[in-house]
């Protein structure tokens, strides 16, 4: 049409054809509704299925969480007696200490790692640079079982390699699934394996933002590369430090399948519950007794709660720090 | 069966589990019912581990032109999550559905989930043994359940390494060794000392498994249904036996892979086998050391360990023609027949009686007569009161304590605490 217009312009003084107009009537109409409302219908998608299969099943949970809740006969409603039943539950608190040991075990040396070699990937003189930054994610992508099975296997009593290497240096064989700190250390060993990776990339993609006359500038001051690491790319990398350590508080928190296969799918955890998280008490109290539904329903929102309180608090600390 | 698969399909089985609590809500039960006498097109049968119904579903396809669709489950860890989705959300479940000793309990808790079959089938009450036909009964007295199979217990063990340490190998000699538990015990100190400290049995949970059955009183519940845990003289039976065997343990929990592994390595030189572990033994020790097992009979007379029953569920739509198809897998025939195909023992008193069920051996056990050895020890069982959570007492409260007691995580007396406090949480209902 704009072609057209270049080469034939129509005269001035003829109007245009009154078919014409209605379609630019109609266009303009068209055109008006697609600014207005198809931005509403391209983020449709994701709402619907966030309402469907995120929002509602929470705010079912809330409901079941106020019911002592058969899961497959009846309920009554009994307001918030599930959560001061929580409060005062023993085997609660032991799978909140479990969860946060496992993660603390897991979460702050994956963080060290993963920054460490993303500074190692960073370096501009590294050879074949693409092979290593896909090799380092190839954990991850790797199914969470098929980790979880392996790593159970190193980790046997009898005839897992663990044993067998510590047999050299004259340690005994451990019993990784009889004490609390070894079951923890295995089970945080399988989580580091799979997430350093996914963290190492997420932070290299931060240090790339970083312009590099800065870099330039400090080596001609005379700051070597250990001072540039603290005064430039520690700082500026900050932000990206918060997303990760936000991911890995959520997934923390919600550990489920790792120590379930580790304890060959028994939903306790070791025999006195040394290595059984919030998400698998949950899913023993909802899922596993089945009239229990109601007080599962509570454990769930109860680690919701923790989650966000663990966010929020992680948000201020690395604010705080920035100022 | 690979260990793999079966850790593989655990997570498999949780994952489908969690999903299904979301998914839990959102469905409602289907409400177009076929017209009355209308002949379904397919009926659906829900099955867990090997019951041996492949040819047998055949059969009565041909004879009644229903076609009948055979669903099998590998492991029961991961056929309950599926099941209590299917009676959570009103739909997806089976027109038959087997339904194993350790669930069935809390199942028949709510028993209007499960159609009452003594309207729909004939009255076959004496033809069961008697306490199997009335554990299919429902609390409010409707029948939900027919019998299928029995976990009559015997003990598999090597003959290889008791020849090794100087013990017997003849299966009746064998017998002889143990009438009772201490006899039991001896022999296994004996096969101790005879192979330079290897362990004889496989775990104690596995013993006391065998001794709670023995008992034929109640178990960790009351007729009433109160808990008595901790005063029940069978429980106490059974975690004084298990305890004083822990000298001659292996120490690797049922199902682990230190003892799915200890089939093949020696490990352990004798286990408890109810009639459908036999496979299960063959599969983890494999095929190089076929003939090296036998079965003897277990110390102190019968046992029992699993078991199922075929219920129909309340949402079948065709309830009268599954109750006839569960009549029919339940029948004599049938149950000699899925015996001779996968080992579950009949619970029907003709199949037990019958010619080709007495006769049979099992060639990878030696040519042990396993029909005779378990048909005897099935008329040994004492029939026991199970509770509503019989199943979530006896594996998350009576197993874990006896592990940690053997493990050496606790005295015996901290872990019979551990074990009372446990069996108060979970077998609240």
């Amino acid at each position: 049409m704009s072609l057209s217009a270049t080469t034939a312009p129509p005269s001035p003084a003829a109007p245009p054809p009154p078919d014409a107009a209605s379609r630019r009537r109609r266009g303009y109409l068209l055109n008006h509704l697609d600014l207005k409302y198809s931005p509403y219908l391209y983020i449709a998608p994701f709402f619907l299925i966030f309402g469907s299969f995120g929002l509602y099943p929470m705010l079912r949970t809330a409901w079941m969480s106020l019911h002592d809740w058969d899961m497959i006969g009846d309920h009554s409603f009994i307001g918030i007696d599930n959560y001061t039943r929580l409060l005062s539950d023993e085997y609660f608190w032991n799978a909140l200490v479990n969860t946060f040991g496992i993660f603390a075990l897991s979460t702050i040396p994956q963080l060290l790692l993963a920054l460490f070699l993303a500074n190692l990937l960073n370096r501009t003189l590294l050879r074949a640079k693409t092979f290593f930054r896909m090799a380092i994610f190839i954990p991850n992508v790797v199914s969470v079982a098929a980790v979880a099975i392996v790593f159970g296997m190193l980790f046997q009593r009898e005839f897992g390699l663990i044993n067998w290497l510590l047999s050299f240096v004259g340690i005994d064989q451990v019993d990784w699934d009889g004490q609390r700190w070894s079951s923890w250390t295995a089970i945080a060993s399988m989580v580091n394996w799979r997430w350093t990776g996914y963290n190492t990339l997420i932070l290299l993609a931060g240090m790339q933002a970083i312009p590099k006359d800065l870099y330039e500038a400090a080596a001609i001051d005379g700051a070597g590369p250990w001072r540039q690491f603290w005064r430039i790319t520690l700082p500026m990398v900050r932000p990206t430090l918060i997303f990760v350590v936000i991911l890995s508080t959520i997934g923390g928190m919600q550990l489920f399948t790792e120590p379930l296969l580790f304890g060959n799918g028994r939903i306790l955890g070791g025999n006195q519950r040394e290595f059984q998280t919030l998400a698998m008490y949950m899913y023993e109290m909802g899922i596993e007794n089945l009239n229990s539904a109601g007080y599962g329903a509570a454990v769930a929102w109860a680690i919701f709660v923790i989650i966000v309180l663990m966010s929020l608090l992680n948000f201020v600390l690395v604010r705080r720090s920035a100022k | 069966m690979s260990l793999t698969t079966r850790r593989t399909r655990m997570a498999a089985a949780a994952l489908a589990a969690i999903t299904a609590v979301g998914g839990l809500a959102a469905c409602g039960k289907d409400d177009d019912t076929p017209a009355e006498g209308e002949k379904p097109a397919k009926l659906v049968v829900d099955t867990f581990g090997e019951m041996g119904y492949d040819e047998l579903v055949k059969q009565y396809e041909q004879q009644t032109g229903i076609k009948v669709e055979l669903r099998k489950t590998a492991q029961l860890g991961e056929y309950r999550p599926k099941l209590v989705r299917y009676l959570a959300t009103g739909k997806g479940a089976a027109d038959v559905t087997a339904l194993e000793e350790g669930i069935l309990n809390e199942f028949k808790a709510n028993p209007r989930n499960w159609a009452d079959l003594t309207p729909l089938v004939a009255d076959h009450s004496t033809e069961y043994l008697p306490w199997k036909w009335e554990l299919g009964k429902a609390p409010d007295g409707r029948l939900i359940g027919l019998p299928t199979d029995v976990g009559s217990l015997a003990v598999c063990y090597r003959k290889d390494l008791f020849e090794a340490a100087g013990l017997p190998t003849d299966r009746d000699q064998v017998s002889a060794l143990w009438p009772d538990w201490n006899g039991f015990h001896e022999a296994g100190r004996k096969y101790k000392q005879g192979s330079g400290g290897k362990a004889f049995i496989d775990s104690v949970t596995a013993v006391s498994n065998g001794v709670l059955f023995q008992q034929g009183s109640d178990l960790f519940y009351d007729k009433e249904n109160n808990i008595i845990a901790d005063t029940s003289p069978a429980v106490k039976a059974a975690w004084e036996t298990a305890t004083s065997m822990v000298d001659i343990s292996a120490k690797t929990a049922t199902w682990s892979p230190e003892w799915s592994g200890g089939f093949k390595q020696g490990t352990f030189a004798a286990t408890f086998c109810p009639s459908w572990m036999l496979g299960i033994v063959a599969d983890n020790s494999g095929e190089a050391n076929k003939g090296k097992w036998d079965v003897a009979a277990v110390p102190g007379g019968g046992g029992n360990w699993g078991g199922s029953w075929l219920a129909v569920p309340e949402q079948s739509k065709y309830p009268k023609e599954a109750a006839k198809l569960a009549e029919f897998l339940t029948n004599a025939t049938s149950q000699v027949e899925a015996f001779k195909a996968k080992g579950p023992l009949p619970t029907n008193l003709e199949a037990l009686k019958n010619e080709a069920f007495l006769s049979y051996t099992n060639e990878y056990f030696s040519g042990a007569p396993t029909g005779k050895i378990f048909g005897e020890s099935v008329s040994k069982i004492e029939p026991v009161h199970l509770g509503p959570k019989h199943q979530a007492v006896k594996e998350n409260a009576l197993e874990p304590a006896l592990r940690s007691f053997e493990n050496g995580q606790a005295s015996k007396a901290k872990a019979w605490e551990q074990f009372v406090k446990d069996a108060g949480i979970q077998g609240a209902f």
